[in-house]
Parts: C-alpha cells; structure tokens; sequence
C-alpha cells in the first residue's frame, strides 16, 4: 500500500480562481426541463464556470499564484513549482516552465508538470511534500487545475454539462513545528477507459476522423477528440474505492473519524459524494461543497471547495483536514493533514 | 427489507413519481422519463442499503423491480 508520512510542511495559502463566465445547467438545451431537475438533483450541478477560449488553465493558475506571491513576498525563495493538470498550453515544453518565466520566479527553481486530473491535487501535495520535507528546499507553489470544457462535446449530455474550469495555487513552505501529513495513493489503470481522450497524443494522433460526430447513444454525440466519459463505470469505481482507501489512511493515521474537522472530497458528484459521506457515517456539516456553482473543476475541486466554504475556518482555526480526491486513471488518494492560519481566496478571472 | 419495502424504498428515491406507481412487476427502465441518471441513483439506493455495488453488466441482466431485489439477494449470500 502506497501510505506515506510527511513531516515539515506548512500550508501557508491557497488562491483558487474561476473564470467570469457562467453556464447554468437549466440553460443547457440539449436535454428537457425534467432531465435538467433530474440532472441538478443528482450530481449537484446548478452552474459551472467556463473559461472563453483565449484563457488556458495556466492562465487561472498564473492569476492565482501572482495573488498568492504579492500576499506573501516571496516569488525570490520559490524553490519548487509544480503544475498539476491534464490541459497544458502546449504538448511541450512544460507549463509549469511557462509559469516561472511568466512569474518572475527565479531561475534556480525546480519546475515541472505533473498529468492527474481528479486525484491530482491529493498527489501534488504528496510531491511537494516529498520534496521540501528534507529541509533543502524551503518554499514551493503547487498549481493544480483544468480547463476541462475545451475537451467536450456539447452534443454529450454525459459530460458537458458536468465540468467547470478552474485553476489553483497553493503556497508550501518547510516549517519544522507541523505535526505530521498522512497519504494514501493508489492507482488502477484497468480504468483508464473510463475517462478518456481517445485522440490527439501519441497512441491515436490527431487524424481526419478525429474532427466527426458520432452518435454513441441518446442525447451522446462526440468526437474522438472529445473527451468520453463513462458515467456508471466511473460511479461505481468511487463508491468502491473512495471509502476504504480514507478508511486505510484513517487507521494507518491512527486517526478516529471525529479528529476531523472537514472532509473535502473532489467535487465529482454530490450523488457520489453523498453515498461516501454516509457510508464514512460523517456529518452532513463536516463535508463542504461547491459543486453547486462550479462544477466538476477536476484537480482544483479540492482548493476551490476550500477557498469557496472554508475561509474562516482556515484563517482562524487550527483544523484537521481530510482530503480526498478520485477519479480519471483510475488514480485516488486521500490525506490528512493539520493547518493553522492560512491565507485562501477565491477571485475570478475577467 | 422485503420486495414490497424495496419497490416502496427505491420509489421513494425517485422524487418525480406518484407514490404507488410502480410495482415490483415494473420494467424500470419503461418508467417516465428514465435515464441513465436513474441508473445511477438505483445503484447508490442498494450501496446505501445493502453495501452492494451493482455494474453495468449486473444491471444488464435485470428488467424489473424485482429482478433488481432478486440480484442484491444473490449478491448477500
């Protein structure tokens, strides 16, 4: 099992940031009216932000790392910085390379990308943490976001309406008085079909068929360089796998239920997400939720739900966290970690 | 939870239908206004109650109500 301890490390902020613009899941006109209730009781999903076509991920990243270095000071002691995402601006070179540039942050940092969707920002802290717990490097900015809406079709009702875009950064800094962080990751590639884009890489180069329609059932109609997203298959990893893996990580931690002040799960479902809390038997009041206004943001659900619902929390308290993501791979990971002071904000690109 | 309890449980998880419309003769999938998104609220019913995941191939293999009562029964023991 892939557990972890990790010593040293501070969350020091979180910024997410979502684009302005706004599509409201009772103006998606592919399904009826009795479909869009139906879809809004189920997964959650009354709105999702979607970024216009000149902004990339990096671009809600970039604004929310430069709000985080001018908070703090420090874009001179930026160590590590880390892009965690699956819509990078170019196949090469590495967005997180474009950043540091873009950024202004030195050129003795360590930069690279990292190619998780919904677990990534779970793993992403686990990378950071890795990195800085020795001591050597001292500051890291972990980026973690997607612009999922360029990958689907608006034929298909069985994803479009479910993704928002959203970009995430997040200040770490090596700090000896921490108590310590607790990971469990695990992967399953017997998934990877589940949520995929078929073309475009390196397996099925973008071709003259990548571009057609196809009608794969009602209301489902996508190309191949759409991303395809099986719905049950996905559905039925999460309520097989999300539970005992934070169930492991709990005892592994020896860490009881109650010791948690909030479950932040990966904003994938509310149905999904409701079915994990009651079987956790957790507290309806111990499990915040933005997927109401924002979607499925893939990697940044986790920090967007903390900047949207648990500000003051974080500010003034000192709260244990439990956080979970799951999804495309399969890959999923949860962590509990403990922090005090942090300094989150949500703003919103123009 | 006998087969009437789970038609009436399972119905009850459907918001939009009357309640006593459907029996556990119903072929689930002819009920108005089916979608895939009933699928989904079927399967997280029985993971609630009976800590079952059903597949989509567990589901292919079931029309009605009772068919579904039938295959969590086989699955428990």
């Amino acid at each position: 099992m892939a557990y972890q301890q990790i010593n040293n490390i501070r969350i020091d902020g979180i910024v997410s940031c979502v684009p302005s613009g706004i599509a409201r899941t009772v103006d998606y006109n592919i399904i009826s009216k009795e479909e869009q209730s139906l879809f809004i009781k189920t997964t959650g999903i009354k709105e999702r932000r979607v970024a216009s076509s000149d902004v990339t991920c990096s671009d809600l990243c970039y604004k929310a790392a430069f709000d985080l270095l001018e908070e703090f000071k420090c874009k001179d002691e930026i160590d590590v910085l880390i892009f965690v995402s699956q819509s990078p601006d170019y196949f090469l070179p590495a967005t997180s390379i474009i950043l540091q540039e873009k950024l202004k942050i030195p050129k003795t940092c360590m930069a690279f990308d990292v190619n998780l969707g919904c677990s990534g920002y779970v793993y992403g802290l686990s990378i950071v943490g890795s990195i800085l717990q020795s001591g050597q490097f001292k500051k890291a900015l972990l980026l973690v976001g997607d612009k999922s809406t360029i990958s689907t079709s608006y034929t298909d009702k069985s994803a479009y309406p479910l993704f928002g875009d959203a970009g995430s950064a997040t200040l770490l800094s090596y700090n000896e008085n921490t108590s310590p962080w607790y990971f469990n990751l695990q992967s399953d590639g017997s998934g990877k079909d589940a949520i995929i884009i078929k073309d475009g890489h390196s397996r099925n180069p973008y071709n003259k068929d990548s571009d057609e329609l196809i009608e794969i059932d009602k209301g489902i109609i996508r190309a191949k360089k759409h991303l395809a997203l099986n719905g049950m298959d996905i559905f039925n990893f999460a309520l097989r796998e999300a539970a005992p893996n934070i169930k492991n990580l709990l005892e592994y931690s020896k860490t009881s239920i109650e010791e948690i002040d909030y479950f932040v799960f990966h904003q994938a479902n509310k149905l999904i997400n409701e079915s994990l809390r009651k079987k956790l038997k957790i507290n309806l009041d111990k499990v915040p939720y933005s997927i109401d206004l924002f979607g499925n943001t893939s990697s940044a659900s986790i920090p967007l739900t903390i900047c949207h619902q648990l500000q003051i929390e974080l500010k003034s308290n000192n709260c244990k966290l439990l956080l979970s993501g799951f999804g495309v791979g399969y890959s999923w990971g949860s962590l509990i970690c403990e922090v005090q002071s942090v300094y989150t904000k949500l703003i919103e690109n123009d | 939870m006998t087969l009437e309890e789970f038609t009436r449980a399972l119905e009850l998880e459907f918001e939009e239908i009357q309640p006593g419309t459907i029996s556990p003769e119903t072929n689930y999938r002819e009920i108005e206004g089916w979608s895939s998104m009933h699928a989904l609220i079927v399967i997280a019913f029985i993971d609630n109650h009976y800590d079952i995941i059903l597949s989509a191939s567990d589901l292919k293999q079931t029309n009605t109500i009772k068919d579904l009562y039938l295959i969590v029964q086989q699955k428990e023991n």
